[in-house]
């Protein structure tokens, strides 16, 4: 293994080339375990200094900028909850002007990366997102999905996943926690004729490292789409955020996988998988769930990992294997 | 209320904009802890993956060519809130979880 | 001077121009439309070196305009009515941030029931943003005043976005001559200099943190201070403007005032209207005299208070109703407040006009004028805003 970290924007191969440099401080008051921030620390290094983050409200906005402290060592902007994609865009662009007429320099290329939480994109950024994939702006665009809306304390979102308990999913007589499917954001993501899109997972460093690196350099917009487990919003003790992010792997709930300028590829494959059940025992919010109820998860995990096999052209994701 | 000592308005910087970026390192959040983790340095294989899996940064990587292999990995305590992954992920148990005392 | 016949729509489009406005996002709105057009289309020729951003909203227009102008571009749109409205939550905060964007807003009535003619019910509901307001009363003061706007929004003692309204369809479709100014000649009066706080890579900063009850009231209180200084850097502004090309308008505009008893105050194209019925009134022997309201976000009151000396009743022209208010006519309320608090001798009468671009006939004008007169000589005071031209 080489031990030599490399500088930023540069595909590693091992996690020992990881630069030590941390462009996001400790000490924000982030729960303990909160998966948010092993993503943001590791995309950070990716991108390095030059970099300027878009960051809509949410848990990882409040809880590193309470004024008159920031946690952000790199320039940032927060402005609303749902117009991460507009903002970017509106930075992006005077970037390019700025440049053009030489008030930045103009070989220097600045990144700009958004993190938002899946409420504030799949549900009321969506169409700010949309709007900035479409029209090409050089982003990076970064969905930290907790499943929920934890900032405003555990409510349902388009990406919450069936079966789950939130505090407005909750379970009662008639009610059994969320009974519909989440959104397939790389889809809607790739639909918008962008170069590049990938699910990321923090229990991947290398994987999700190199791939915030692709997505900094891609010719266009990028969209990534991060598993970020929430320990207090999903119900698990807080020294479990990586082995929750693993299981969703090795579950096929989370596949990782990249859509490269026309292509599709798995990047973690995983040949036999666990069942479901061994991911959501982890977690209090599927507590709840009948035998019904992970059957349905189950298959609805299944069709997943169907298309995304069909999408590359083989079975790299293999069946359940109990 | 500590009122009195803030700054008025006059001293504030436009729009609340910090610029003394990176300053919540000042933030002391070891009250948070009920455990903490003790790396056992004799145990400890460099593998660097409580490093990675830390989310506030407090594990740390300290260069020291007299240490094995040219570094050796700390706990930032003042950063430290006790989740326990790097004790969880640690594959070869170089890390012991000992209650806090208060 | 290039000396064109220009729509107040395309005028504030040239004027965006020849500010080198770097960054410009718009979206389609009657009857902002032609506005947004004819930026594309010095985009598109090359007229126009700035980045044109299709957004897919207004509020995305709004927002894109946060982000370059926090990247430290000069940053341009252009909406109405409903877009406006839609655009309010990232205005305030474009304001909290202390940004300095510009937008034209070709004023127009809000649904329901949809209406795509003219009044001020969209500005008005941006009265309390902290944005700066101006009114115009023709192409010309439009095109100069956003050249202004920039000028006044980029002062380190404002910092603050600014709006420049003008009538749907009275102004923002009618074409009258237009005297532009080339871009040098522009930019020596308002040069690119990136005061306000920007985000740079090479020096980061954190912008659009939360602020807590130890910090809030802080906060708002520098917006509230940056307004006040806004008056008198406007005022610095149009004299500036007015030495370097010859055209001024002050930031309130008195007509006829000097042995007026009664006043009536109006803003935007009925300014006008207003004045020929002003003329006509004193033909009739009515000492009325005008006051023009061209700045109203931050409230030129001692300006104001000055002018009004002396005058026993003022009538307040407003083409928007606040609903269910003390009274209708929000600028009414402005001037309540002033008199209320400073003049108490002035008696208020508040009146609506051209709502749902509702005719405003020089012959109603006069009538309010003699009103005034009759109420200045006991007739008793209405206590409730007077509806002009609607039907019983
Ligand atoms: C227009 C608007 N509606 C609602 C809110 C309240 N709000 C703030 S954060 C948030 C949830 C954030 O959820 P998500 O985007 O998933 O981020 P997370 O906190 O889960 O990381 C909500 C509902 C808001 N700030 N603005
Ligand atoms: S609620 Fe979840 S996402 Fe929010 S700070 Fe806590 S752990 Fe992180
Ligand atoms: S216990 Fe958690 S916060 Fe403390 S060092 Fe380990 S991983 Fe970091
Ligand atoms: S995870 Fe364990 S073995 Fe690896 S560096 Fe940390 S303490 Fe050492
Ligand atoms: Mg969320």
């Amino acid at each position: 293994m080489s031990l030599k970290e490399v500088g930023p924007m540069q595909e590693i191969r091992n996690h020992m080339q990881i630069p030590r440099e941390e462009y996001i401080a400790g000490g924000h008051s982030a729960c303990q375990g909160c998966g948010h921030f092993v993503i943001v620390r590791h995309l950070l290094k990716a991108a390095g200094p030059n970099t300027i983050v878009v960051n809509p409200t949410g848990c990882l906005e409040v809880v590193t900028t309470v004024f008159p402290y920031s946690s952000w060592r790199v320039p940032w902007i927060h402005v609303a909850f749902e117009n991460g994609g507009a903002v970017a865009s509106g930075v992006e662009a005077a970037i390019k002007s700025l440049q053009r007429k030489g008030v930045l320099p103009k070989d220097e290329q600045i990144n700009v990366v958004v993190f938002a939480g899946d409420g504030g994109t799949v549900d009321i950024g969506f169409q700010s997102l949309s709007g900035m994939l479409e029209r090409g702006h050089k982003v990076v665009y970064v969905l930290l999905d907790n499943e929920a809306y934890m900032n405003t304390g555990i409510q349902r979102s388009g990406s919450t996943p069936f079966g789950a308990w939130t505090t407005t999913t909750p379970v009662g007589k008639k009610w059994k926690g969320e009974w519909r499917v989440r959104k397939d954001m790389i889809q809607i993501a790739v639909a918008h004729h962008i170069p590049y899109a990938a699910t990321i997972n923090p229990a991947y460093p290398v994987d999700m490292y190199n791939k915030m690196v692709k997505a900094l350099k891609a010719n266009g917009p990028a969209f990534l789409h991060a598993y970020s487990p929430c320990p207090t919003g999903w119900r698990f003790d807080p020294s479990k955020t990586i082995e929750v992010a693993r299981l969703a792997v090795l579950t096929g709930y989370w596949v990782l996988y990249e859509y490269d300028h026309g292509q599709y590829k798995v990047n973690v494959p995983v040949l036999k998988r666990k069942p479901v059940k061994e991911f959501i025992k982890l977690q209090g919010r599927f507590r709840h769930m009948t035998e019904e109820q992970v059957k349905k998860l189950q298959e609805i995990i299944d069709q997943h990992v169907e298309m995304i096999n069909k999408l590359v052209g083989k079975q790299v994701i293999g069946p359940v294997v109990e | 209320m500590s009122m009195t000592k803030l700054p008025g308005w006059r001293e504030l910087p436009e729009g609340a904009v910090v610029r003394d970026v990176g300053n919540t390192e000042t933030i002391d959040v070891s009250g948070w802890r009920v455990f903490k983790p003790v790396i056992i340095d004799e145990k400890c294989t460099r593998c660097r993956l409580c490093w990675i899996y830390c989310p506030d940064g407090a594990i740390l990587e300290v260069v020291d060519e007299k240490a094995r292999m040219g570094k050796r990995y700390e706990v930032d305590y003042m950063h430290c809130k006790g989740c326990g992954i790097c004790w969880r992920e640690c594959p070869v148990n170089a890390i012991e979880w000992v209650p806090e005392e208060r | 001077m290039p000396r064109l016949a220009l729509t107040t729509n395309y005028a504030v489009a040239h004027a965006a121009k020849d500010s080198d406005v770097d960054v410009v996002a718009a979206y389609p709105i009657t009857p902002s439309t032609p506005a947004a057009e004819k930026l594309a289309e010095f985009v598109a020729n090359g007229e126009m070196d700035a980045e044109y951003i299709h957004v897919e909203s207004e509020h995305s227009a709004a927002s894109a305009l946060v982000g370059a102008s926090a990247t430290g571009a000069r940053a341009f749109t252009v909406t109405a009515s409903q877009g406006l409205i839609y655009m309010s939550e990232v205005l305030y905060i474009a304001s909290g941030l202390r940004l300095p964007m510009v937008l034209g807003v070709a004023s127009r009535a809000l649904s329901a029931p949809l209406s795509i003619w003219g009044d001020m019910h969209d500005i008005a509901s941006l009265r309390d943003a902290g944005l700066m307001i101006y009114f115009v009363s023709s192409a010309q003061e439009a095109y100069d005043t956003v050249i202004q706007a920039f000028k006044v929004a980029e002062d380190p003692r404002v910092h603050l976005p600014a709006i420049v309204d003008y009538d749907g369809f009275v102004l923002s479709h009618v074409t009258e001559p237009v005297e532009t100014i080339e871009r040098e000649e522009v930019l020596k009066y308002i040069p690119k200099s990136i005061t306000w706080n920007v985000l740079n890579p090479k020096k980061p900063i954190s912008i659009g943190t939360v602020g807590d009850p130890d910090y809030y009231y802080e906060f708002k209180y520098q917006q509230q201070v940056a307004m006040e200084n806004a008056l008198k850097v406007a005022e610095e502004a149009d004299r500036e403007f007015e030495r370097m090309f010859g055209r001024g308008y002050g930031i309130i505009e008195p007509y006829r005032m000097d042995d007026a008893e009664i006043a009536m105050i109006a803003y935007g194209a009925h300014a006008g209207t207003a004045r020929v019925a002003v003329d006509k009134a004193r033909e009739k022997g009515i000492k009325v005299g005008l006051v023009r309201l061209r700045l109203w976000r931050p409230f030129p009151s001692e300006q104001l208070k000055k002018l009004l000396e002396g005058i026993s009743v003022v009538g307040v022209l407003d083409r928007a109703m606040a609903l269910g208010g003390p009274l209708q006519g929000p600028v009414a309320l402005d001037v309540g407040t002033l008199i209320a608090t400073r003049m108490p001798d002035v008696r208020l009468v508040s009146f609506t006009i051209g709502i749902g671009q509702r005719d405003v006939r020089v012959e109603d004008l006069v009538r309010v004028a003699e009103m005034l007169d009759e109420i200045s000589k006991g007739k008793e005071i209405p206590m409730k805003t007077i509806p002009i031209g609607l039907r019983e």
